[in-house]
């Protein structure tokens, strides 16, 4: 009976043991991904990121060298147009889902917000393909940067509004007993505390919509060269790598992983930023 | 500038702890908080905005087609020929074959990094995971391209092949760029985010539900099984729903590497196509009205499959962190 029991002990601690292993393998395997692809764009595309890359237009097929420079300031232009639409917007928003209105609209607004987040990229480029380009009757970087301020609307309200949620009431409370407007309260004393955290939101809704490529498909469109008319077609970056790695040449290949490697090191380097600003965030205010 | 006259909106709403007491009413704070409300309505224009111009843009598609449309197979656009159902059904295979890889291993990672792991391992594993997902779709399907599919058409295919061949999944040739290729990539895609809405699921199961399983003897794993992961079944069940809302848009690295070919096949390594997809590779090719109008009935199609995949994921999830916080308050 005490053997049996033993027996039965050493079993279930063995079992416990193996289900331990079997999680840390999952994990691993989530996370092999990751170390593959940084190690094939290093593998792939580290020979071809250099000076021209960032300097040179595309060439033409079969014409080595060249480089993206066209497609790296085209997706800088794209996101400063959607920053435009996308932080007052966003931001404001969620000012008032956190300062304002009445619990039972608020969780709609949020739940609304929430599906937004979740409607595929691409619809946004179909909605503003029908909105923008149909109606002007051309691809433009105007209708680019509004399908990406779109998607970035929603991500940024949710954001803004739980950062700022987490300032402590007592500081508003101060604000108010001084005789401090309630507008004046929120914007120099609740979003100056929470601004560590608002910019953490937008960089990153940017480094999101930095990487997208399914909504600019018809909207920005892409282009092989400068363009400096925000009513024209413009490169970007995501497309550009698209565009080259369906392609069937060789060059263009070896651009798209030099791109592609660009593109995520400025993506990584964002959220290590966002690591450096939370890391100070956490620490103030808790 | 200052004190507006008038009736004071002092009585209004004090409901909750973090809302103030209003303050007298004064022009800046009525603009303020007028301006901030209509940039909350924003969500609710883009939600209108959304459905308004899909149906616009199909209207003429949906009235010629009607229901046929999703249950009819050619894709014809020269003959003006539009049936989606090729699509639909891509589309729910890759998901399904995603959901069923990833699942599995995003709901052990979640238990290791909240009930198994080592303190000191779980940060950085959180921090590798969320990097994951900051990789954009398009280089995700760059890395399927060229290194995936050689990979999958020279090893995992022929295997799968020889074991499986018996079955109607794994017949007839391979070419690499295939239904189960998509469905790889999608897994990849939603890894991470099943992984972290689980974690955070796991994380809001109350610890006194951990301590009563210690309490009676229970292991390490039975604490994860018992007291953990089956008082999370709902939540968990909510984050692979919104995987899945995932999965289905999932638009660029599918795109790459599903082959893109309108067919319902039953075997796995046949190309096949999605709506996203489809969406992204014929939009700006699509010559006549009426093929663009059938591509704005997919977006209409892929947006009310992708909401409702939502829906039913936030009421998944809702139930679980009310249950789980009144719980835990008792």
């Amino acid at each position: 009976m005490h053997l049996q029991r033993a027996d039965n002990h050493t079993w279930r601690k063995a079992k416990s043991g193996l289900a331990s292993t079997v999680a840390f393998f999952s994990a691993l395997l989530v996370i092999a991904p990751l170390g593959l692809v940084f190690f094939h764009l290093l593998v792939n595309g580290a020979s071809s990121v250099n000076w021209n890359f960032f300097t040179k237009l595309p060439t033409p097929v079969g014409v080595p060298g060249g480089g993206m420079v066209n497609a790296i300031v085209g997706s800088l232009e794209l996101l400063a147009l959607a920053a435009a639409i996308g932080i007052p917007v966003g931001v404001l928003g969620g000012v008032y889902l956190a300062e304002y209105g009445s619990a039972r609209v608020n969780s709609l607004l949020r739940f609304l917000a929430d599906v937004l987040n979740g409607v595929p990229s691409i619809t946004w480029g179909v909605v503003v393909y029908g909105l923008v380009v149909l109606r002007f009757k051309g691809f433009s970087a105007y209708a680019g940067g509004l399908a990406l301020g779109l998607i970035m609307i929603p991500l940024i309200i949710r954001t803004t509004e739980e950062v700022i949620l987490l300032v402590p009431n007592g500081y508003r409370e101060a604000a108010l007993a001084l005789g401090v407007s309630r507008w004046k309260t929120i914007v120099h004393i609740v979003m100056k505390t929470a601004s560590k955290g608002i910019i953490t939101g937008i960089l990153l809704a940017l480094a999101r919509v930095g990487g997208e490529t399914a909504p600019l498909l018809f909207t920005a469109f892409g282009n092989r060269f400068w363009n400096h008319n925000l009513s024209e077609p413009i490169a970007a970056l995501p497309l550009q790598i698209f565009t080259y790695a369906i392609s069937p040449y060789d060059d263009w290949h070896r651009q798209a992983w030099a791109g592609a490697l660009v593109l995520v090191t400025g993506i990584f380097c964002v959220n290590v930023l966002v690591r450096i600003l939370t890391r100070g965030r956490t620490a103030s205010i808790v | 500038m200052d004190a507006i006259s008038g009736p004071a909106i002092a009585a209004a709403e004090p409901q909750s702890a973090r809302r103030v007491m209003t303050p007298p009413s004064r022009f800046g704070d009525r603009a303020f908080e007028w301006l901030t409300l209509a940039m909350a309505m924003a969500v609710v224009v883009l939600v209108i905005l959304l459905g308004w111009e899909l149906c616009r843009g199909s209207s003429p598609a949906i009235r010629k087609f009607g229901f046929h449309f999703l249950t009819t197979s050619t894709w014809d656009p020269v003959a003006e020929q539009f049936g989606a159902l090729p699509f639909i059904y891509g589309t729910l295979v890759s998901s399904l074959i995603a959901l069923l890889l990833a699942v599995p291993l995003s709901i052990a990672t979640a238990a290791y990094l909240t009930e198994l792991a080592p303190l000191w391992i779980r940060q950085p594993l959180v921090s590798l995971i969320e990097m994951l997902a900051a990789i954009p779709s398009v280089i995700l399907g760059l890395w399927g391209i060229f290194v995936m599919i050689p990979w999958l058409r020279d090893y995992p295919f022929p295997l799968l092949k020889r074991v499986f061949g018996w079955t109607p999944f794994f017949t007839g040739p391979i070419y690499g760029t295939s239904m189960l290729a998509g469905g790889i990539i999608i897994a990849i895609m939603i890894l991470p985010i099943i992984t972290s809405v689980s974690r955070e699921i796991l994380r809001s199961v109350p610890n006194l539900q951990r301590e009563a399983a210690y309490a009676l003897g229970a292991t390490r794993w039975e604490v994860t099984r018992i007291a953990v992961l089956s008082y999370a079944k709902k939540g968990l069940f909510g984050a692979v729903i919104l995987g899945l809302g995932r999965a289905l848009g999932e638009t660029m690295a599918v795109t790459m590497v599903i082959g893109n070919t309108p067919q319902i096949a039953a075997s796995l390594f046949k190309p096949g196509y999605t709506l996203a997809s489809v969406i992204a590779n014929e939009f700006t090719e699509a010559t006549t009205d009426l093929y663009l109008q059938a591509l704005f009935e997919i977006g209409l199609v892929l947006l009310g499959t992708t909401i409702l995949a939502n829906l039913l994921a936030q009421a998944l999830l809702q139930t679980m962190s009310t249950t789980s916080t009144t719980r835990a308050v008792q």
